[in-house]
């Protein structure tokens, strides 16, 4: 089993009204040394097996075309997460 | 004629997009998103709602779904498409219209009666109007904000891409008052405010009159003539 991670965060060109929100709180807060803050989204997909280069291969392809609209969004990472040191679901 | 309304899990106003059909003279047939057959429908409205809860993004797991292979199929050959809000959206996450959607420029989910300039009269739903013309159409949305980069949006404008834009106050943040596009070929038309809203006298718009605008049963009976012409 091995843990492939996917971060895609909104186009840097493109308002983040989520993002500007939390600054706002955070200022409110009194967390001056923080000038802004943008929101993006993590997928955690699991997988069976190593994760070999063709799989990644397939995770980037999926990545570009679903998990994120490139119109609106990059996809700013994939890696391998070492599976022992990745939060695990507790199964029930 | 048969226009099909296709009703996703989340989608709000199918019944409302089927009355609209029904008051522009024709007949709504109900298709099913899990499903590959379009029954024989001459034009296809995709309606409003939050299909799919919004997961992901507006419109992007619609897009995804078997009966969109058929709609994207039946766009590409001329059929008339139309998207009305969430539909708009999961036209752009399809890639039929270029952009995308993303959340109001306010953060807050805008609802109102919206007065819009028609900029293409010649496409499919839209050929009852003039080019110009100011009708009023209702608005609900939360992520109504038309987006494209700097190339893309100088090619829309560049080709006349753009159906429909604000008039007044930009009531969301849309690039250029964008409000509603067409494609090339002028067959599938998305706009985020709801015609289907605007089709009976009392339940309208207020326009000159309270709740009496009646702007959009015209987009339903353009798509309609232009079949049967």
């Amino acid at each position: 089993m091995a843990l492939i991670v996917v971060d895609v965060m909104p186009k840097a060109e493109i308002l983040d009204p989520q993002g500007k929100a939390v600054t706002r709180a955070l200022a409110r807060l009194g967390h001056e040394a923080v000038g802004e803050v943008r929101v993006g989204k993590r997928f955690e997909l699991r997988v069976e097996g190593e994760a070999t280069e063709a799989l990644l291969a397939q995770v980037r392809e999926v990545a570009g075309e679903v998990l994120a609209n490139t119109v609106i969004e990059d996809v700013v990472g994939v890696h391998v997460v070492d599976d022992a040191a990745a939060p695990q679901q507790v199964s029930r | 004629m048969r226009v099909g309304v296709v009703t996703f899990p989340g989608t709000l106003d199918d019944r409302d997009a089927q009355r609209a059909v029904r008051l522009a003279g024709h007949e709504a047939v109900a298709l099913w998103h899990g499903e590959h057959d379009l029954q024989g429908v001459e034009a296809i409205v995709l309606p409003g709602g939050f299909s799919y809860g919004d997961y992901l993004r507006c419109g992007a797991i619609a897009a995804l779904s078997p009966i969109m292979t058929e709609v994207v199929d039946a766009a590409r050959r001329g059929m008339p498409v139309l998207g009305i809000c969430n539909g708009f959206q999961m036209l752009a996450e399809a890639r039929l219209l270029p952009g995308g959607l993303v959340r109001n420029a306010s953060g807050l989910f805008v609802r109102k009666d919206q007065v819009l300039r028609v900029e293409r009269a010649d496409t499919a739903w839209t050929n009852r109007f003039d080019s110009g013309q100011e009708i009023v159409i209702p608005m609900k949305n939360g992520e109504g904000r038309f987006v494209a980069t700097p190339e893309e949006l100088a090619r829309i404008e560049g080709e006349g891409l753009v159906a429909f834009r604000y008039v007044g106050e930009n009531p969301n943040g849309s690039l250029d008052d964008i409000a509603g596009l067409t494609n090339e070929a002028g067959n599938v038309v998305g706009l985020m405010p709801h015609p289907e809203h605007a089709v009976e006298l009392g339940f309208g718009p207020t326009t000159t009159r309270m709740k009496a605008g009646l702007d959009g049963l015209e987009i339903f009976k353009s798509a309609l003539e232009r079949v049967a012409a």
